[in-house]
């Protein structure tokens, strides 16, 4: 059961081999167990889910489920749940009970799912290791010296562990599809606009997406079929027709174009990653697929446009974080000011205090020409290049990250290393395209490397066609890692 | 040498849609503190604000009202103000920088030497902060956030006014607007209209002087006061051979005075920049076209058909004060006689206008409907009734008693016009006054007035007194 896939997940449950009650109790324990080494889950509530499981399991004997109905989902917790405590992985928040839910969580609510817990990740979503949430780093099942990347590293590591069959996370600027790829799962950023951001708390609200990671494309079609959808209560949600994200999913790959970008092959790839991308891109020729050299002359620019507009939509973002109304607050204080300093102070940790900063500076009068609108027209240019190199291929791969999994605290101390391990996922965020990454193979120390698949606007299907069409063909998806210390 | 005051008004608008500017939250004055204060309101972790559509709408009737299409900008941008204060939840301000929904236009006011244009810079879209109590507790304030969101228009003239009472005249006549398109109720007592000053002074012909803004004037006379005040305290200055520092002002209507809040330097950097949760603002001719048709006609049109009318343009302007009078203006007209029409103008403007007044009533509400006053002035004009009977007829219409035939015919004031009858009256009169006769003759002049009231008592007071005159006069000459 751990290894399943969904689909026999809803196939056993339907066939009553197991009660989703015995399926989540078994996920729950697994998740208890590895915990206290991998520190995937800040939040387990086990009533809440057997509750929750209970109901799906009348639902089932109603004749009444739908795919998803009693199956787990591990949440990050960036998504407000009800009732539960969701603290983003700051210390802002470490009290904080959501009153109303997600967007996300009302889907998955909705579909019968069951709440498993709420993952770890980077405080406030910021960071590619995990390694800054207030509740300490999580650590990558395949290696527990190393990183599970991040942002939404808790949920790609429980995903690893076998802890969840299925979770959520959020990508800002790769913060799915790198831990994915760092962690040997499969994640997916869907287009801007695709998933609702009601209740997912902001870090920059113009690239900010949710979207599902598992361990297969066939699993994250599945549930991207639940979390897709348009919301009126976000503006920025785009309203469309409903779509089966499966539909494409058995398409022979013969004639597809696959677009290859030169700038994401030079300097700065190690050599263990480059030889398991090469040996995908193989794979994709003797399924038929026809490989086109592109070219994406502005994607250096990604990472410090993405580090100006990030930090400053993130600077106005966590301003709600004041002491006031709910959240932390600082014991003692002189004043209103010093209420605020004491409270952000003491709220944030070092990473979003850094980012805060910049994004303050950045946004400042006689900055904000040079800096943000500078960066606004970067992201106008990267956009154009991605509508450019979609004019000769239909889907554009690479690989997610220029390293497998580092050390935890390897990068801690120098901020400009770490934010470089989002090079290659960055111009998705910022053109607003989907995204996503599954496992090819691994590198050195027998740590995964993901393959990193962009498609054009809404072409999720496509997309998932490819990555499906590659698992039919390997089993890097369905490896495990071994000897998981408890 | 004179000195020349400048003066340029912020307006905000409290616009009048039922729900907030960004959430779905009641606008209604007067709830329990945060009572009225939604998830995104309170701006808790997640939430996302969703233009209000009605508010949106409010600000393309302002947009036409003042300058027609070609000030609505078909896109407008929503930015945030960043600044942090506890009865600001998000940490910022939801408003319109760089790209305001409506672009210049102008409000058309009259002073005393004749019309003027005050030429507008922009009217954009914003939401309210709440509000801070820090009275009711001690050591600590407490915040109440219904107020938190609400939907303004914030209305910015260019430095056209040149006196106090001119930026007052402004600002009644954009009051008179705003309530006249139905977009704000215009209520200053609950801040629904209140007006921030630039006042600053200069000699005539030279550059601007150095401005200070005075923040929050929520009634007329608290805007003429600061603006007297703030020009009398920098002309002071100016003689002394100091300089304005450029700051803003706030007003205590206790005192009577202005006093600094902020310096320039002290000013906030409010970093603002497009809200990336709100897709720009677009604004398409065919919805513009829809408000256009739902719009009542404007102040302006009203005047010209007053005019038209025959009215002269002290009196047509007293009919478009507010849209309710030139509606009962307009509905008293239709269908009298032209002559008629400037007698009921007064008559509106007049006892109408006064019993309004004192009952705090506005013309919608009127006790005394337009045909009710037609037919008083009618009465008038075909000698049913005296002048005196008139103001009686008045009277009890306001009481309720009827319509002026009713009345008249209830209290017999029926005026009596026939000069045989009153020949006969005036026949008895003379005969039983001789002596005055006589006096009259004699030259005694108030002999007259003394024949007249006997003529008038006899009748009961229902003689037609200038028909009682002429038989008067023409049987005392024979």
């Amino acid at each position: 059961m751990l290894n399943a896939s969904l689909k026999e997940l809803a196939a056993a449950l339907a066939q009553k081999k197991i009660s989703s009650a015995e399926l989540t109790k078994l996920f729950l324990d697994r998740a208890s167990r590895l915990n206290s080494a991998l520190n995937a889950f800040i939040t387990v509530e086990s009533e809440k889910s057997l509750a929750q499981a209970r109901a799906a399991d009348e639902r089932i004997a109603k004749g009444d489920a739908m795919p998803l109905t009693g199956i787990p989902v591990a949440h990050k917790d960036i998504f407000v749940t009800k009732g539960w405590r969701t603290t983003c992985g700051s210390k802002m928040l470490s009290n904080f009970v959501s009153p109303y839910d997600a967007h996300v969580i009302e889907r998955f609510n909705a579909a019968g799912a069951v709440i498993l817990g709420k993952t770890n990740m980077d405080e406030f979503a910021m960071g590619s290791s995990s390694e800054t949430s207030f509740y300490g780093p999580v650590k990558n099942p395949w290696n527990q010296e190393r990183v599970p990347g991040g942002s939404s590293g808790g949920s790609t590591a429980a995903i690893a562990a076998r802890m969840a069959p299925a979770a959520t996370g959020t990508d800002t600027g790769g913060s799915i599809r790198q831990p994915a790829a760092l962690s040997g799962v499969s994640g997916l950023k869907p287009t801007y606009g695709l998933v609702s951001r009601y209740g997912m708390i902001a870090f920059a609200s113009s690239l900010d997406q949710g979207g599902p990671i598992a361990k297969s494309a066939e699993d994250l079609a599945l549930l991207l079929n639940v979390m897709a959808g348009f919301d009126r209560r976000d503006s920025t949600s785009v309203e469309r027709a409903a779509e089966d994200y499966r539909r494409e999913l058995d398409r022979p790959l013969a004639g597809l174009r696959v677009g290859v970008p030169k700038e994401h092959f030079g300097e700065g790839l190690a050599a263990d990653v480059g030889k398991a991308i090469e040996a995908a891109l193989a794979q994709l020729d003797k399924l038929g697929a026809k490989r086109v050299s592109i070219s994406l002359p502005n994607s250096g620019l990604s990472v410090p446009a993405y580090y100006v507009i990030a930090p400053a939509e993130a600077s106005s973002n966590l301003s709600r974080f004041d002491g006031v109304r709910y959240g932390h607050r600082a014991k003692n204080y002189r004043d209103l000011a010093d209420m605020y300093f004491r409270t952000r102070a003491e709220g944030f940790g070092a990473e979003v205090r850094r980012r805060i900063l910049i994004g303050t500076y950045v946004l400042s009068h006689g900055y904000y020409d040079a800096y943000y609108l500078k960066a606004q027209k970067i992201r106008r240019l990267i956009a154009d290049d991605f509508a450019a190199a979609f004019k000769q291929c239909d889907v554009i791969v690479g690989p997610t990250a220029p390293t497998v999994a580092f050390k935890i605290g390897a990068k801690a101390a120098d901020p400009v290393q770490m934010y470089l391990n989002d090079i290659y996922t960055i111009p998705a965020n910022l053109a607003g395209l989907p995204a996503m990454s599954i496992p090819c193979g691994f590198g050195k120390d027998d740590l995964p490397v993901g393959l990193h698949i962009v498609g054009n606007y809404f072409s999720e299907a496509k997309m998932l066609n490819l990555a499906h069409q590659y698992q039919k063909a390997t089993d890097w998806h369905q490896r495990e890692p071994a000897g998981i210390r408890p | 040498m004179k000195w020349e005051i400048v003066i340029g008004l912020e307006t905000h608008a409290q616009l009048s849609t039922a729900s907030k500017m960004f959430s779905g939250a009641s606008t209604a004055f007067g709830a329990a503190p945060n009572s009225q204060a939604s998830a995104v309101d309170i701006a808790l972790p997640g939430v996302l604000p969703v233009a209000n559509k009605g508010a949106v709408e409010r600000a393309i009737r302002f947009g036409l009202a003042v300058g027609g299409e070609k000030v609505i900008n078909r896109r407008s941008v929503f930015a945030r103000k960043n600044y942090f204060y506890p009865d600001l939840p998000k940490g910022y301000q939801i408003s319109q920088y760089e790209l305001p929904i409506v672009k210049g236009g102008e409000i058309r006011i009259l002073t005393k030497s004749g019309e003027k244009a005050i030429r507008l810079t922009r009217a954009h879209l914003e939401e309210d902060a709440g509000k801070s109590l820090h009275e009711a507790f001690r050591d600590s304030s407490g915040i109440d956030l219904n107020r938190a969101g609400v939907p303004l228009l914030e209305i910015v003239s260019e430095p056209d006014m040149r006196s106090a009472e001119e930026a007052v005249t402004y600002a009644k006549a954009l009051h008179a607007l705003v309530r006249w398109i139905g977009i704000c109720d215009g209520n200053m007592q609950e801040g629904s209209f209140r007006c921030d000053a630039n006042v600053s002074v200069r000699r005539p012909g030279a550059p601007l002087g150095t401005r200070c803004e005075i923040k929050n004037l929520n009634s007329f006379r608290f805007l003429e006061h600061a603006i007297e005040f703030e020009a009398k305290r920098q002309i002071e200055i100016l003689e002394d051979g100091g300089k304005i520092v450029q700051e803003t002002r706030l007003y205590d209507a206790d005192r009577d005075e202005t006093r600094s809040m902020r310096t320039k330097e002290e000013a906030h950097d409010y970093r603002y920049f497009p809200d990336p949760d709100l897709l720009p603002l677009e604004v398409s001719d065919a919805w513009i076209a829809q408000v256009r048709a739902s719009m009542p006609e404007l102040p302006q049109a009203r005047h010209g058909k007053f005019i038209a009318l025959g009215l002269l343009r002290d009196q047509a302007n007293q009919h478009i004060a507010s849209r309710e009078a030139a509606t009962f203006a307009l509905a008293t007209f239709t269908g009298a006689p032209a002559k008629e029409i400037p007698d009921l103008s007064n008559w509106i403007t007049g006892p109408l206008s006064a019993r309004l007044n004192e009952a705090n009533l506005d013309f919608a509400h009127s006790r005394i409907a337009p045909e009710q006053l037609r037919t008083l002035v009618a009465r008038i004009n075909d000698g049913t009734l005296s002048g005196k009977m008139a103001k009686e007829v008045f009277d009890a219409m306001w009481a309720g008693e009827g319509t002026a035939d009713e009345i008249i015919e209830k209290r017999g004031l029926k005026q009596l016009s026939d000069v045989s009858a009153i020949e006969k009256i005036v026949d008895e009169v003379l005969a039983k006054n001789a002596k005055q006769v006589e006096d009259y003759r004699a030259g005694k002049e108030k002999a007259f007035n003394s024949l007249v009231g006997q003529v008038m008592k006899a009748t009961q007071g229902k003689a037609n007194p200038a028909q009682v005159n002429e038989i008067l006069k023409r049987k005392l000459a024979g």
